[in-house]
């Protein structure tokens, strides 16, 4: 049967699948400023974030105009309320790229500190986690969501490494700590991606499964109950 | 109060003449809580929520099989008094139907035939069962007039108040607001949470948001079978079965 509401959730998922076409954008864009040392890319970055805060603020609103008039259940449901929350973390991810577009064109006009190895590394991964969590979205692909919550440690440990061995350059040469933090801002950027990325994921697993796995809430549910008896 | 008994019917099938209208239905409506009903028309649901007390038995031709069972007990075994069951399992309609009596001698009227209570007696149930059905404030100073000159929502608590008077133990509720305007319907499915303190209840109803409002467990019903049976919680936001999330999501029904 047709159905009046599926017309509204083609058009949430339109808007969300437009965010996440800015938001991936915007992650490359920033990246490639970096490590090509052009800031017309970065400039590209700041093109996009009043599209993607345009974009959350509708995605919010028809999420409420559905939830308020269409009392939407099941699937639908799991649906809408994710759809609020994937919106939000794709605008993160979207001022997480101009903060690292920003670090860029400031590193800029300094000369480069060191090859960068780790860092594009990193992006990589941390790009390829935000490509899958929406590949899993758009295919309700409960397997692949999981694979990305996997890929979250990789992230995170690059990240130490890459501030491990910042920090060598800044004792020995105070000269490099402008861009050394430069560089350690961004690891940083790109760890939050990811972790955004890891979300996303798991709210795919809820609009899919209908179970929640973040904060492992099982576990911490388990041991609520022991300790309460 | 004790705790009210759950009623439970095991592998029942009921027959209208050679059509078959309820296939093999398991299932516990728990003891003072709300279990609602739902799925399309003609999935047996009317039906269903019928053999609960046998307001079916009144219908020419048709059969049950399998066991409906209020504490424990048979109720369509010979030794059961029809008339007694109907006091413990009340049932309350789509359309309100009060007896063409006053306000006062519609809610008296199972008192008056069920035992000698004495006028004081009476007169004290009356007054508990409007106030339960939330309707005393709004009749106390006109028990007398005709029950027709009320509003159909408040016909509707006036039917309520009627099932109270005679202490039932099941409330069963077939439809009640499908014919009434929505701020009845608040006030009655306001009142059905309340009764749940008191009395086991069962709701069939086509609303489905009502379905989700006011019950803790929820069945759903196709083609005479049971689909689905949960809390209610789970049933929308997470059920099990692909039928019951097409039905509530409205791709059928």
């Amino acid at each position: 049967m047709d159905r009046k509401i599926d017309t509204e959730l083609n058009s949430l998922n339109e808007k969300l699948l437009h965010m996440a076409r800015l938001a991936e954008e915007s992650v490359a864009l920033a990246v490639k400023s970096l490590k090509e040392r052009k800031e017309a890319f970065a400039q590209d970055v700041f093109k996009r974030e009043e599209s993607l805060h345009l974009l959350e603020v509708e995605i919010d609103e028809l999420c409420m105009r559905l939830l308020a008039l269409r009392q939407p259940v099941a699937s639908d449901l799991r649906f809408i309320t994710s759809a609020m929350k994937i919106g939000s973390e794709l605008e993160r991810v979207g001022d997480l790229a101009v903060n690292i577009a920003e670090v860029s064109v400031d590193l800029l006009k300094q000369p480069p500190l060191k090859p960068l190895i780790d860092i594009p590394r990193m992006a990589s991964l941390a790009q390829g986690m935000i490509k899958d969590s929406l590949d899993a979205y758009v295919n309700r692909d409960e397997k692949l969501a999981r694979a990305v919550c996997e890929r979250d440690d990789e992230v995170d440990s690059l990240n130490d490494q890459i501030f491990r061995e910042l920090l060598t350059y800044m004792m020995s040469d105070r000269a490099t700590i402008d861009r050394a933090v430069g560089l350690i801002l961004i690891g940083r950027h790109l760890e939050r991606i990811a972790d955004h990325a890891t979300n996303i994921g798991e709210d795919v697993i809820f609009i899919v499964l209908g179970k929640t796995i973040k904060h492992h809430i099982e576990e911490i549910r388990r041991q609520a109950a022991a300790e309460a008896k | 109060m004790d705790t009210q008994p759950k009623i439970e019917t095991k592998n029942l099938n009921f027959y209208y003449g050679s059509k078959q209208a309820l296939r093999n239905i398991n299932l516990v409506c728990a003891g003072r809580r709300v279990t609602a009903i739902i799925g399309p028309s003609g999935c047996g649901k009317s039906t269903f929520i019928r053999t609960l007390n046998r307001m079916n038995d009144v219908i020419a031709g048709t059969r049950t099989e399998g066991e409906v069972l209020l504490g424990g007990i048979n109720i369509n075994s010979p030794a059961v008094d029809v008339v007694e069951l109907r006091k413990d399992v009340g049932m309350v309609f789509q359309k309100p139907n009060p007896f063409p009596k006053s306000i006062f001698d519609n809610v008296a009227y199972g008192l008056r035939i069920n035992n000698g209570k004495s006028r004081a007696e009476i007169e004290e149930a009356v007054e508990k069962s409007l106030i339960e059905a939330a309707l005393w404030d709004e009749v106390k100073d006109r028990l007398k007039e005709n029950a027709f000159d009320l509003s159909g929502g408040q016909q509707q608590r006036l039917c309520i108040a009627r099932a109270l008077a005679v202490e039932p133990k099941v409330i069963l509720f077939d439809e009640p607001c499908s014919a009434i305007d929505p701020i009845s319907t608040a006030k009655i499915e306001d009142l059905i949470m309340k009764m749940k303190k008191n009395y086991t209840v069962v709701i069939v109803t086509h609303n489905m948001q009502q379905a989700a409002r006011v019950s803790d467990f929820t069945a759903f019903m196709m083609l005479g079978e049971l689909i689905e049976f949960d809390k209610a919680e789970k049933i929308f936001t997470n059920p099990a079965n692909k039928l019951t999330e097409d039905y509530i999501t409205g791709r059928f029904g």
